[in-house]
């Protein structure tokens, strides 16, 4: 366990050396600090002088090391457009994010896990039927296009839901507000964390439906039965157990995919979180701001990703920890 | 392929593709022949945008800006020359989607053609040569996977266009496009080449191609390759459904087709500014288009799997 742990976290270490390379490349080629800095109307030999000073002459690997420190120590520069550093624009901006995708994982497993097992157990159903025909009709919705429907049905059409933005939120502690206090702020959260869920609710359905039906037919099931066990019991506890394990690895292979959803989602709700944050970055050229997002989304993607893992091998005891490691 | 192929043998070959199993299923199986019925149309209508379109999208002497957001001709208000009405900048909707959906599946097609070449060639030589270079090669594959296609693909292409600015970028935005497409989605096809070289490998019929003194290029493309054909086309389908709505993702984003020359994604991202005013089919119509096109190749993908993949007949 303790090697398969240490790999776990080399490969982690390595993942985030590589982003902080790209995030480093990306800082020194796109758009000039100086002119940020001084505009256009200062002498070639004063800017020369200023070039010396912020260290932009200094060799590739000690301006790596420099962002690398200061990297660590919190600092990833100051973003141009907000004039405030990078990394609190987006510690300000994290919360509304953290709170659409926490809605949205309600939804997936809250509808997933129960949609799935059912079409596992009665496969034949009219039920199961429709379930299983929407889930890929579900897959072959794009995100943006679903929000934009929902958008045009629940907003413009019906008028029940608004379209845009948080609502009222009330302050929770820190950056934190929260959506979960005022009705408002529900039903401003409503329609952006249904969104995001409806592209990955099919895909976990499908995918508990599979494995479950696996299980299904697997001896200790099957004993299970013969010995007289009710059947919810073993559906709920025995078989969904060991469903459970492959979605683990699913889902922490999700992650990433749900990033860039949330870039999607926010973008269609104009939803004030980090995705939204980055395209308008994006668009202003805000080198420092692109640069902070990049690190944050990487570091919050390698270690939820790290943990997935460890967890996937601490409650799997048939995982063949060696093989994974190598 | 084609020295396996002898003349004589031809008309054989088409009597058996046709009393072969895949036929038999694809006759059998009702959601398949509309779905591929409805494929060819959508596919043939677009390969013949120029001649079906009334009017050149690309041409902006036949776009005039007063014809703007006329409604699809069911609905009052319409101009009789515009069957699905006109988009934002006075487009005919119809000819629109028609180029539209033309781009789509281009970018699609070759993504999936450059994902295929790359993931083939590594998963060969990872499942072949073994060792050291398979391990790492897997890890890298391991690596790319995680992070999403969709991820990788927002970030490249957004500072793409903050550097080279967007003029330079819309001009080869469809290039963009499908590298980085083409390149995010290879560990798919790696892995899943490399575990059938790795079951392939072990055969007599390589042994035998081995003792014969062919040399390791040879056996993997002449001998293997055509052996791991099915898992290939079984994903290719997928591949291809999931490289359209990425690219209509991403051009939804604007870090894709630019309006001027939009693929299905873009239109439904011109036409979203006017849905709150009331004009809903701009964005609508290419959406259902981009559904059904998506829609009725992972069905066929479904089909497809169902029936080559022999795991599956249990379930």
């Amino acid at each position: 366990m303790l090697a398969y742990l240490v790999k776990r976290l080399f490969q982690a270490i390595a993942v985030m050396f590589a982003i902080s390379l790209v995030s480093f490349a990306i800082q020194d080629n796109l758009g000039d600090p100086l002119r940020e800095l001084v505009g256009q109307s200062v002498s070639d030999e004063v800017r020369q002088q200023l070039r010396d000073e912020l260290g932009l002459n200094d060799s590739f690997l000690q301006q790596y090391l420099r962002f690398v420190g200061n990297a660590l120590q919190g600092d990833l520069g100051t973003s141009y457009f907000f004039k405030e550093p990078a990394l609190d624009v987006i510690l300000k901006k994290l919360p509304a994010t953290l709170e659409l995708v926490f809605g949205a994982t309600v939804i997936i497993i809250g509808l997933s896990v129960p949609l799935g097992v059912y079409t596992a157990i009665k496969p034949n159903s009219v039920a199961s039927r429709i379930i299983m025909g929407a889930s890929i009709i579900g897959i072959s919705v794009p995100v943006f296009l679903t929000a934009i429907l929902m958008i045009f049905v629940f907003s413009v059409e019906l008028r029940w839901l608004p379209s845009f933005g948080r609502g009222d939120i009330v302050p929770v502690w820190g950056y934190w507000s929260t959506n979960f206090a005022t009705a408002d702020g529900w039903t401003h959260i409503m329609l952006p964390s249904v969104a995001l869920a409806s592209i990955m609710l099919p895909l976990f359905v499908r995918l508990i439906r599979a494995e479950m039906m696996e299980t299904l037919q697997s001896e200790y099931v099957k004993y299970a039965k013969a010995k007289g066990i009710h059947p919810g019991r073993i559906y709920f506890v025995h078989a969904l157990k060991n469903t459970l394990l492959p979605v683990i690895t699913v889902g922490g292979v999700q992650i990433g995919t749900m990033v860039a959803y949330t870039i999607l989602t926010e973008t269609v709700f104009q939803w004030p979180g980090m995705g939204f944050m980055f395209l308008e970055a994006v668009n202003r050229v805000d080198t420092p701001l692109i640069v902070a997002y990049l690190i944050v989304v990487g570091f919050i993607f390698v270690v939820t990703n790290t943990i997935v893992d460890l967890i996937y091998g601490l409650v799997n005891p048939t995982v063949n920890l060696a093989r994974m490691g190598a | 392929m084609s020295s396996l192929t002898t003349n004589t043998s031809r008309p054989s070959r088409v009597a058996r593709i046709l009393n072969s199993n895949i036929v038999y299923s694809f006759r059998r199986n009702p959601v398949a022949v509309v779905s591929m019925v409805v494929f060819l149309i959508i596919a043939v209508a677009s390969v013949l945008a120029p001649l079906i379109a009334p009017f050149d999208p690309y041409d902006p002497a036949s776009i005039d800006i007063m014809n703007s957001e006329y409604p699809p001709v069911w609905v009052d208000g319409a101009e009789a020359g515009f069957v699905l009405g006109t988009d934002d900048q006075g487009r005919d909707l119809w000819s629109t989607i028609l180029y539209g959906t033309r781009l789509s599946l281009i970018i699609g097609l070759c993504a999936v053609a450059v994902q295929a070449f790359l993931g083939i060639t590594i998963g060969l030589l990872a499942g072949y040569i073994g060792g050291r270079l398979d391990s790492l090669l897997m890890r890298f594959a391991d690596i790319q996977l995680s992070f999403s296609t969709l991820m990788v693909a927002i970030i490249f292409l957004a500072i793409t266009q903050a550097m080279f600015g967007s003029d330079t970028f819309n001009q080869y935005a469809i290039y963009f496009l499908i590298a980085v497409i083409g390149i995010a989605e290879w560990p798919q096809y790696a892995r899943t080449v490399r575990a059938t070289v790795l079951a392939e490998k072990k055969k007599e019929y390589v042994d035998s191609a081995r003792v014969l003194g062919f040399g390791p290029i040879r056996i993997m493309v002449r001998h293997i390759l055509p052996n791991s054909l099915s898992p290939i086309f079984v994903i290719s389908t997928v591949q291809v459904a999931n490289a359209i709505i990425s690219e209509a993702s991403l051009s939804f984003l604007g870090l894709g087709m630019p309006p001027s020359q939009p693929s299905l994604g873009s239109l439904i991202s011109s036409g979203f500014d006017y849905i709150f005013s009331g004009s809903w089919w701009i964005t609508t119509i290419p959406g259902v288009v981009l559904v059904v096109l998506v829609l009725v190749i992972n069905l066929l993908g479904d089909w497809m799997r169902d029936v080559l993949n022999p795991k599956l007949y249990k379930g």
